[in-house]
């Protein structure tokens, strides 16, 4: 066995809660264990027991483990126990057994919401992927997909801990009818997250700072036979002139839309409420993911606070072509439906030439003809994705 | 010590607290005792100044008026001093009580706040050296760590606002000493807590025990010339007036338990609960609701009022816990009336005074069994806290899971009378399971609590057949209770352990009756 390495997982400090810090030094003696519990009354000895376990069964028999728990759950521990064993062992691939499912299907792995191309994602919610506490009820908010983030919300230091608490969190909490997605990191790291998620029941990958085809092409070989979806996003003055070829570049691409923190960045200007410093990009990135029959999806609103600046920007997201938008809080998400929902005006109009269309088709007619006046047929196709939408949107309420 | 009783729900309670026999709960309305009420002493006008003035002339601070005024109370060993807790933890007079006893060389009081907070851990040190003998009332944090671990000498009695006035009011405790901070008073003793520099809203609390004490005492920072108007407190109920400089911190009346929640698990449970008052037909034109302290239950206010407002909805009538919340609803006239029985924070105070549909109220009016009717089972709807629930829907509001005595009971069990009782509770805690077998320590029956509010959604007692039917085709998720149970063990990964304790017990738990529902026992290590 490579020696041992001192290392440490997980997370500390006074504002901790629902996590656990492990540190490991290594040491001749038989593995001796520091362990101190929020919950020792509660729950004190099965954690113990499920973290002196796991150490043994992946050959962590010698040293000193420190424990300091804050109310982790078994998901959680799991996850720290897999991320500190890889680094004491130096062992990037060892995997902990995640907790069984809280919503299995019939054969016992994670229940998936079915999930298709051109599926609602009005919201996404973004979760920092190394805080458990966020990730247990998401799904209960109600946005249309989670993301589970491993990029720009993780500390440089935190990577591993993040990709091991993701895992488990993917096999074991329920995202109900929300689609998952996983923001993974840039590049080489990215491939090397794809690879530890190997497996984990997850819809679509959000790929951050694409700047050319050949990126997604190599994330292609790496998924495999997978059904993983994929959503590009542009977030470089490079990225947002490839976008059209980006967008074409692979068949699991389901959605285009564009990080403006670091466009904004890259281009050397201040973000904007306004945002006419990134109106060409915008326009851009919709026309490329149309072009490329690929939904349009706008960045984040980050003031949590300003509700009434969020509602103007989805509203001018929604006119300029955009379907949808992240969030950063749960509070957006209500306001993103609602503002992406068409008004009461517009869905019984296009109801109307709807049924004008399927009238005339009926009939044998060419022509579609609303009282006096004809209807071209891109307003009936129109009128069929708004009806359709609506349809949606409705169930999706339901279920919220 | 003598074997323990069952009471009627099957919990173990002492036979004897702090030298009075216990009644064992006997099941809702299954104790109806007879006999008269107790009474004060009868004074003469003749023992008190013709000019009204009942001011104690010292000089110093609090604590140096304070020991005259309990010296010529005529302040022993071994009595019972009471206080009000409308200062929440902005609280000044209760610890400055205590420092004039102690001064005085007076052991073995008992204390007998209407509730205690944090800001009264200087009393630990009393408790430590004999100044005090033990509390009856709600403790809160640090006193109540000190009650659980076995420490104090006599045992801790827990009693709801409404409980408080039917010990006094039945004779079950006996006020020696009342001392009533008061925000504006006269030399006389009528006394007000809707102005003057340390207003708080109302003096409801202090009532009774103006009342039915041996001896009252007002300590106010602004004396006003008589008479004090309105008055809330009647000076022919007080002995002495004492003048200080500052009663009370008016901002600490604000706390965690009195903010809107900002967590979104936290206000998705609110938003569950409203949409579910709403959709069942509760929130119908004349409708009355209360929302008690916690982040949770305010927030389920702020919702509420939205949906008032877009069904054109208004209510006769909402009980308070005032906040700003339900004072914009009085001031936008979706209710025309606030029966408060405390202020939550300073929008509070000022509507009370300036808003005559804004009524001040007292346990008596609100809470007391043992009066011929009272306002908690009138209103509609009420949303309450607990730190624990069990399948059979009873409820836990004073100890953790871990056995640990941390929190008071207030108007909690006197509210569970409303139509319709709804707790709202997280699922879980940082890994503690709210939902269990069994509470800790049973502080209301299951058979008064209709739905238990979570973020996953709600569950509902199978006894109300009626909501569960108006319930159907509502938005708000409904689900099993034992199914709820079951998911949440499974994430925390089986139910918690049992809490370790010892056999003796520490605090007994009274129902709204005067009989004890359930004991709390010594946290152990």
């Amino acid at each position: 066995m490579a020696s041992l390495q001192p290392c440490e997982s997980g997370r500390r400090g006074d504002d901790v809660r629902g996590d656990v810090w492990l540190a490991y030094a290594p040491g001749n003696q038989e593995l001796a264990w520091e362990f101190s519990s929020k919950l020792e009354a509660l729950f004190g000895a099965t954690t113990r027991q499920l973290l002196a376990e796991l150490a043994a069964n992946h050959g962590l028999t010698s040293g000193t483990l420190q424990v300091e728990d804050k109310g982790a759950y078994p998901f959680v521990l799991r996850a720290r126990m897999e991320s500190l064993l890889q680094k004491a062992l130096a062992d990037e691939s060892i995997q902990v057994s995640p907790e069984p499912p809280l919503a299995p299907s019939a054969d016992g792995t994670p229940q998936l919401s079915s999930t298709r191309k051109d599926r609602l994602r009005r919201s996404r919610l973004y979760l920092p992927g190394n805080e458990a506490k966020y990730m247990l009820n998401a799904g209960l908010h109600g946005p249309d997909a989670v993301i589970l983030d491993l990029e720009d919300s993780v500390a440089p230091a935190s990577k591993q801990d993040a990709v091991a608490l993701v895992r488990h969190a993917l096999w074991t909490l329920d995202f109900g009818s929300c689609e998952r997605m996983v923001r993974i990191n840039q590049g080489e790291a990215g491939i090397k997250d794809l690879q530890a998620l190997a497996g984990a029941p997850l819809h679509l990958v959000l790929i951050p700072k694409v700047e050319s085809a050949e990126e997604i092409h190599a994330l292609d070989q790496v998924v495999g036979e997978t059904k993983i979806l994929f959503m590009p996003i542009l977030e470089t003055a490079r990225g947002v002139l490839n976008a059209l070829a980006i967008a074409e570049a692979s068949p699991r691409n389901v959605a285009l839309t564009l990080g403006l923190e670091d466009l904004t960045a890259d281009l050397g200007v201040v973000k904007t409420p306004g945002g006419a410093e990134t109106a060409w990009a915008s326009s851009q990135v919709i026309y490329a993911a149309k072009a490329a029959g690929l939904q349009a999806i706008d960045s984040v609103y980050g003031n949590v606070a300003d509700e009434d600046g969020l509602r103007r920007s989805v509203k001018f997201a929604k006119s300029i072509g955009f379907e949808g938008k992240g969030c950063v809080h749960p509070r957006q998400i209500k306001i993103i439906h609602q503002e992406f929902a068409p008004s009461e005006e517009e869905v019984a109009k296009a109801r109307a030439i709807v049924a004008a269309f399927e009238e005339a088709q009926a009939k044998g007619l060419g022509v579609v003809s609303l009282g006096s006046k004809m209807i071209d047929p891109p307003v009936v196709k129109r009128a069929q994705a708004l009806v359709r939408l609506a349809d949606e949107m409705t169930s999706a309420e339901k279920n919220d | 010590m003598t074997e323990p009783l069952q009471t009627k729900a099957g919990r173990l309670v002492p036979a004897e607290v702090n030298g009075r026999d216990v009644i064992p709960y006997a099941g809702v309305g299954g104790h109806r005792p007879q006999g008269n009420q107790a009474a004060p002493p009868i004074r003469s006008c003749a023992d008190y100044p013709a000019d009204g003035d009942k001011r104690v002339h010292a000089e110093g601070d609090m604590v140096a008026k304070l020991k005259v005024a309990l010296a010529h109370a005529g302040l022993k060993d071994g009595m019972t001093i009471s206080t009000h807790h409308h200062f929440r933890n902005g609280d000044l007079v209760a610890n400055a009580v205590f420092d004039a006893a102690k001064a005085l060389g007076v052991k073995d009081l008992r204390w007998f706040p209407s509730a205690s907070f944090p800001c009264h851990a200087p009393l630990l040190a009393y408790l430590e050296d004999g100044t005090i003998h033990h509390i009856e009332g709600s403790m809160n944090g640090p006193l109540g760590d000190f009650c659980s671990q076995g420490k104090m000498r006599g045992m801790g009695v827990l009693r709801s606002h409404g409980g408080r006035w039917q010990a006094v009011q039945d004779g079950e405790v006996h006020i020696d000493i009342a001392v009533l901070a008061a925000p504006t008073a006269d030399a006389f003793g009528n006394a007000t807590g809707d102005r003057g520099p340390s207003a708080c809203g109302l003096l409801g609390f202090g009532l009774v025990d103006s009342q039915y004490a041996d001896h009252a005492i007002v300590v106010t920072d602004n004396l006003v010339p008589f008479p004090c108007l309105p008055w809330q407190i009647q000076g022919q109920n007080i002995d002495q007036v004492v003048e200080v400089d500052k009663v009370g911190i008016p901002e600490k009346i604000v706390s965690g338990t009195t903010r809107v929640t900002k967590s979104p698990d936290r206000l998705l449970i609110a938003e569950h609960i409203a949409k579910f008052v709403r959709d069942v037909g509760i929130m119908k034109p004349g409708f009355s609701f209360q929302a008690g302290a916690g982040g949770i239950t305010l927030a389920f206010a702020m919702y509420l009022k939205e949906y008032m407002k877009e069904a054109g909805v208004a209510a006769s009538f909402v009980r308070g816990g005032s906040n700003q919340y339900l004072v914009e609803m009085l001031e936008e006239g979706l209710t025309p009336v606030i029966l408060d029985g405390q202020t939550f924070d300073l929008e509070g105070v000022r509507s009370m005074r300036e808003n005559s549909g804004h009524q001040h109220t007292s346990p008596f009016t609100s809470y007391n069994f043992h009066g011929k009717g009272n306002f908690s089972s009138m209103i509609d709807v009420v949303v309450l806290g607990a730190t624990e629930v069990d399948v059979h829907f009873n409820a836990n509001v004073v100890t953790h899971s871990d056995g640990r005595l941390l929190h008071g009971i207030g108007g909690w069990q006197n509210c569970l009378f409303s139509r319709c009782t709804i707790l709202a509770v997280p699922s879980v805690r940082d890994r503690i399971p709210v939902i269990l077998d069994e509470v800790t320590t049973m502080v209301g029956p299951g058979e008064l609590i209709d739905v238990i509010a979570t973020e996953q959604g709600l569950c509902i007692n199978p006894a109300r057949t009626d909501l569960i039917e108006a319930a159907r085709g509502s938005q708000v998720p409904i689900l099993n209770i034992h199914d709820l149970k079951s998911r949440i063990d499974q994430l925390c990964g089986g139910p918690p352990a049992k809490p370790k304790l010892g056999d003796e017990f520490v605090a007994a738990i009274q129902w709204v009756d005067g009989t004890t529902i359930d004991a709390v026992r010594r946290v152990k290590g």
